[in-house]
């Protein structure tokens, strides 16, 4: 079964780590990563930059607008996610909660199964 | 002699057991054995369709893949010592393998240690033959996430000191029930792929239905092997009635029954039938039974409901389960009522395992349609829409929930 594990962030709290704080932050998601690529559980991960350099797309009357800056002003965003395929949602949530950002108030560790995919990633 | 790539293919998907089971027998190391088998079984899907299939095909594989073998170790050892500068002249083991190591195989892939799933692809590579990369594609991963996996998986079996001796006992029968959960897991893993996108994933159907009957072959009087044979068979057979062209869901009831298989189900019913001979009943011998009673009624409104109920009372002594239950309350449904259904449900609905799982609400929903409450009936198919994770299920249900909208 496959499953995004959905990493939602705050940079006020992010900010609020000490240097400590976020070099343990790296080292285990580098640590997580290194583990669900040896189980053989890890399709792919991506990090996204940050939301102010996100652009809101709308086409209005066949014309498109694009807007700079997230679609929603919020505290939290998404910061990036893990794809993986593994036993069961029982297995999913176990791997979750390997990740750093879970032991931290303020960040958001969700994690959704998926529903259909494509592209070059099936082949 | 120049034969087409899919003969090649099953010639190859067929010769690999034999092969690997040759190579463990005399050198252990099942690891490197089943790397050196994959070596050589690409190396023959290049070579046999351009060059023509050799004489001695399963010697042909066997010289290849020993000639890897020793290569291997011979580089494991280089640094250390030369003593395999003798013994790597050994010759390959004989052609003609005079034991069908099939069984000792898949004890040896289907070892508790594996996760289900690791299991399940290991299974399909070193006994089923196929390769890492149609494993992936299969189960809808890159090839890198498969290959990741096959690789864990027999470092987890060298590591659990794993040997070719078959477990023996109540070990056996422990080994023998987690090789038919895998073979189980992969006829399901195809079958219940149905869209379009993903129709190539039937083959795993027919790959579980192939090394079921390699097992079935070496334990005919096993209840359950030939049971799960039997389950395999008959519900294959609907294969062709259960999705529109377009890739809907048919439920049992509505799906035009001259489109099933005939071949295949008098196959399954014969099985089914020597099956219920053995000693002690096991849960495929009783779902294979329940798919023989729908197998054998003409059309939907023929069905002995009052059998189906009884089998799925005994399964569910035997193997206490919510979605026995969950199947039980349909038939109960049809004998009694969907009321007396209902009642059953209302039970199943405290168990935590299935409060809101979307089975539950989807049978919910059938029933109160057959009660005549429309409005509740609309509501349970809305959310099992939103639980399920198909979405051939999802357009089932939310096509249902129109159809009883108020």
């Amino acid at each position: 079964m496959k499953f995004v594990i959905g990493l939602h962030i705050n940079p006020a709290v992010l900010d609020a780590l000490t240097d400590e704080e976020k070099a343990a932050i790296g080292e285990g998601h580098a640590a997580f990563l290194r583990a669900v690529k040896e189980s053989g559980e890890l399709i792919l991960t991506q990090a996204l930059v940050d939301p102010s350099q996100a652009a809101v797309v709308r086409v209005r009357d066949g014309r498109p607008v694009v807007t700079d800056g997230p679609f929603l002003e919020a505290k939290e965003y998404l910061g990036g996610f893990y794809l993986i395929d593994c036993e069961d949602k029982a297995r999913a949530v176990e791997l979750a909660a390997q990740i750093p950002d879970t032991a931290i108030e303020g960040l958001g560790v969700e994690v959704r199964q998926v529903m259909f995919s494509d592209g070059q990633l099936e082949a | 002699m120049s034969q087409s790539e899919p003969a090649v293919e099953d010639l190859l998907r067929d010769l690999t057991p034999q092969v690997l089971g040759a190579l463990v027998r005399r050198y252990g190391r099942f690891e490197g054995c089943e790397d050196a088998v994959q070596e050589a079984v690409l190396a023959a899907a290049v070579q046999w369709p351009a060059e023509g299939v050799p004489d001695h095909p399963r010697g042909w594989l066997t010289a290849v893949a020993h000639r890897r073998l020793i290569d291997q170790i011979r580089s494991d050892h280089a640094r250390r010592e030369r003593e395999w500068t003798s013994a790597d002249q050994a010759l390959p083991p004989p052609d003609v393998p005079d034991t069908d190591d099939t069984l000792l195989l898949l004890f040896l892939c289907c070892h508790p240690t594996l996760t289900a799933a690791s299991a399940t692809a290991l299974t399909l590579r070193a006994v089923g033959g196929l390769t890492t990369a149609e494993i992936a594609r299969a189960f809808l991963v890159p090839e890198a996430t498969m290959a990741a996996r096959i690789s864990r998986a027999k470092q987890r079996i060298k590591a659990a000191g794993s040997s070719f001796t078959p477990p023996e006992g109540a070990e056996r029968e422990e080994r023998l029930r987690i090789v038919l959960h895998v073979l189980y897991l992969i006829f399901n893993e195809g079958y219940t792929a149905s869209s379009g996108a993903e129709l190539h994933r039937s083959d795993l159907a027919a790959e579980a239905i192939r090394l079921t009957r390699m097992v079935h072959a070496q334990l005919p009087g096993d209840g359950e092997v030939t049971g799960l044979l039997a389950l395999t068979l008959l519900t294959h057979s609907r294969r062709r009635a259960r999705t529109t062209p377009a890739g809907d869901l048919i439920p049992l009831a509505e799906q035009d029954r001259t489109l099933w298989d005939g071949e295949l189900i008098g196959e399954g019913l014969e099985l089914v039938k020597a099956s219920l001979a053995a000693p002690a009943l096991g849960p495929y011998q009783l779902q294979a039974a329940i798919a023989a009673t729908h197998a054998a009624a003409a059309t939907a409104s023929e069905t002995d409901w009052n059998q189906v109920h009884a089998l799925y009372l005994i399964l569910e002594r035997i193997a206490p389960n919510p979605m026995v239950t969950l199947n039980r309350a349909i038939a109960l449904a049809e004998i009694a009522g969907p009321e007396t259904g209902l009642e059953l449900l209302s039970a199943l609905a405290a168990d935590e395992r299935m409060a809101g799982h979307h089975r539950l609400l989807s049978v919910r929903a059938h029933l109160r349609e057959l009660a005549g409450d429309r409005a509740a009936a609309h509501d349970d198919y809305r959310r099992a829409a939103k639980a399920t994770a198909s979405i051939a299920e999802q357009r089932y249900l939310e096509r249902r929930a129109r159809r009883v909208k108020v």
